[in-house]
């Protein structure tokens, strides 16, 4: 140890003790033991008990709401809007403000949902529109996350395709349709082709605003600990990113369902069965206001179904993991 | 032993005998920004810490604490001089916890043992053990918001210790927590630094601190960072920061330390 302290240390001190090298301290240490010792048992004792106090003293208690509580202040408010929508809607049509054709009475779209229902179509409708949507969706996964990891992590493709993948975001996916239809045909594989390009470059650009939000504290740590290249991609960018990657997940189910209901709406033919947006546009040329109304209240319900089954309940969970949600 | 060394390291024969020192630091310096409007951060610094020393860097804002550490880590290189880390790449802790807030406190460590490449099956009980050291035996399954200050600063360096290197980098790790924290936690890490066989390398700006930890304390000046003066601390361990010797150096070493910072006011 002693010959160690030569190199560089020659700025020793004033006090009498610079002659006393790397040992002294151990040596020291080891030359008092029946003073030190007594007190080192009774300090780490001490310190175990102390120690116990604090982490008690300062540990953050999390507390859920119990189920009932969750009920009245989660489900109750949108329950009671819904309500007040169909009260108004119902005074409005017994006011007689407009031409019952242009506005059809609650009792009559639900007549039209029963039917529909008994008849057998209604699931068809919503299940032809929503696994055409979560299929299209997937692919979009599929395709949005690596390429938003290429343009976050590398510095070329941000420069090259970044500005296009914000700009494409802007791009209403309707504006599609007509160039999917002519370069591929009035069929399934047009309909992924609008989906995907709405919701690849949500998907995209939320991977790279979380992956852009990871602190640098986090890189640094996990560089100190050995992850980099790949590694730090798969074991720090991409579980740090996860918040802002699963909000462009959520705006990239809008952006399908949307521009697959564009789709529907546009592009019809007898092959490709009857969707909800098949749905309206038979109700428009039917001129038959409950059967649009069906069909836009059935495209919203899905559009709400999905994100409180599927995205509200993961983003939340992501979220209070990391004590995101605690309030104090 | 066996990691890949940092690129700026250069190779020791580890086979023959054990290197004479934790860390080599050869003339080092260090600048930043564009050339013709350089600044030069760090300046000549030579510096040992031998196997098993525990030394504070210690200087006022500006001394390159942070970045001297940064250096050692590996996560920069100097602009000239030499750094020799011998053995596995030093680990690091900082000031913030910087535990990852998607994992439990248990997996943090887990995660480092799976970087070093300890094999699945034993990172669990590895895990274990080393909350044990700091005394933190139930954590394991604990999210990192659920825990205190000083609570994730002990997982922190349960963290650094599961990376089983040689030599612990530690730049301020107390100095965000409260007074009666950091008092226990500079009592944890004695023992601990006790119990292993780790270097340690201590950056800090409080000199009590400083004093409270090293055997060697060495002080830094200020823009750029130079090495002003060191002082061997053999006040015996367990100390307390109240002791009334490591009051007396602190009184000595605080007096230089304010000429340092009173030089640069004069100009």
């Amino acid at each position: 140890m002693a010959s160690t302290e030569t190199a560089g240390t020659e700025t020793a001190g004033t006090e009498d003790d610079a002659a006393a090298v790397g040992t002294a301290a151990d040596a020291a240490a080891a030359a008092a033991p029946a003073a030190a010792r007594p007190r080192k048992a009774a300090d780490s004792h001490d310190l175990a008990g102390l120690e116990a106090g604090l982490d008690a003293l300062d540990t953050v208690q999390v507390r859920r709401a119990s189920l009932g509580q969750t009920l009245v202040s989660k489900a109750l408010p949108p329950v009671v809007a819904v309500a007040l929508v169909l009260v108004v809607w119902q005074l409005l049509v017994w006011a007689e403000v407009t031409d019952s054709y242009k506005l059809p009475a609650p009792s009559e779209v639900w007549d039209e949902v029963s039917d529909a229902w008994l008849r057998g179509t209604l699931l068809d409708y919503i299940w032809t529109s929503v696994s055409r949507g979560l299929l299209g969706f997937l692919l979009a996964l599929v395709i949005g996350t690596p390429l938003g990891l290429l343009v976050a992590r590398v510095k070329s493709v941000r420069a090259g395709i970044g500005p296009i993948l914000s700009g494409l975001q802007s791009l209403p996916s309707v504006a599609w349709v007509p160039p999917a239809v002519i370069w591929l045909g009035l069929n399934d594989s047009m309909m992924f082709a609008v989906i995907l390009l709405g919701a690849v470059p949500s998907i995209a650009n939320g991977l790279v605003s979380g992956v852009d939000q990871v602190p640098p504290l986090f890189l640094r740590a996990g560089r100190t600990l050995g992850a980099t290249g790949l590694r730090s991609t798969w074991h720090i960018v991409m579980p740090a990113a996860l918040p802002g990657y699963l909000a462009g997940l959520k705006q990239g189910w809008a952006f399908s369902w949307r521009s697959l209901m564009a789709a529907e709406i546009i592009a019809s033919s007898p092959e490709l069965g009857v969707g909800l947006g098949q749905l309206l546009e038979n109700g428009r040329t039917a001129s038959s206001m409950p059967m649009v109304f069906l069909a836009i209240f059935l495209i919203l319900i899905v559009g709400i179904a999905i994100d409180l089954l599927i995205f509200s309940p993961l983003e939340r969970s992501v979220l209070r993991s990391r004590g995101l949600l605690v309030k104090s | 032993m066996a990691t890949a060394l940092t690129t700026q390291v250069a190779d020791v024969d580890t086979a023959a005998e054990p290197p004479a020192y934790a860390a080599r630091l050869a003339h080092v310096s260090k600048s930043f920004g564009r050339p013709g409007a350089r600044q030069l951060v760090l300046d000549d610094i030579t510096l040992d810490v031998a196997p098993g020393e525990f030394v504070t860097l210690l200087g006022a804002s500006g001394c390159g604490k942070s970045t001297l550490l940064n250096l050692v880590a590996g996560l920069d290189r100097p602009s000239a001089g030499t750094i020799e880390v011998p053995g596995a790449r030093p680990s690091l802790m900082f000031q913030e916890h910087a535990l990852f807030p998607w994992l439990t406190a248990g997996k943090n460590i887990e995660l480092a043992l799976k970087l070093r490449g300890v094999p699945g099956g034993e990172r669990r009980a590895e895990a274990e053990r080393l909350l044990e050291l700091v005394r933190l035996g139930g954590a394991h399954g604990k999210r990192v918001h659920e825990l205190s200050g000083g609570m994730r600063q002990r997982v922190a360096l349960a963290r650094a210790l599961a990376q089983d290197s040689q030599l612990l980098l530690m730049d301020e790790p107390f100095a965000a927590l409260d007074a009666i924290t950091r008092d226990v936690l500079h009592d944890e890490l004695t023992r601990v630094w006790r119990e292993t066989d780790l270097s340690v390398l201590f950056v800090t700006h409080n000199v009590r601190e400083a004093v409270r930890l090293a055997q060697r304390v060495v002080l830094l000046s200020s823009r750029p960072g130079r090495v002003a003066r060191e002082w061997k601390v053999d006040i015996p361990q367990p100390r307390r920061i109240e002791d009334a010797a490591v009051a007396e150096l602190s009184v000595e070493i605080t007096e230089e330390l304010r000429g340092e910072i009173r030089r640069h006011g004069q100009h």
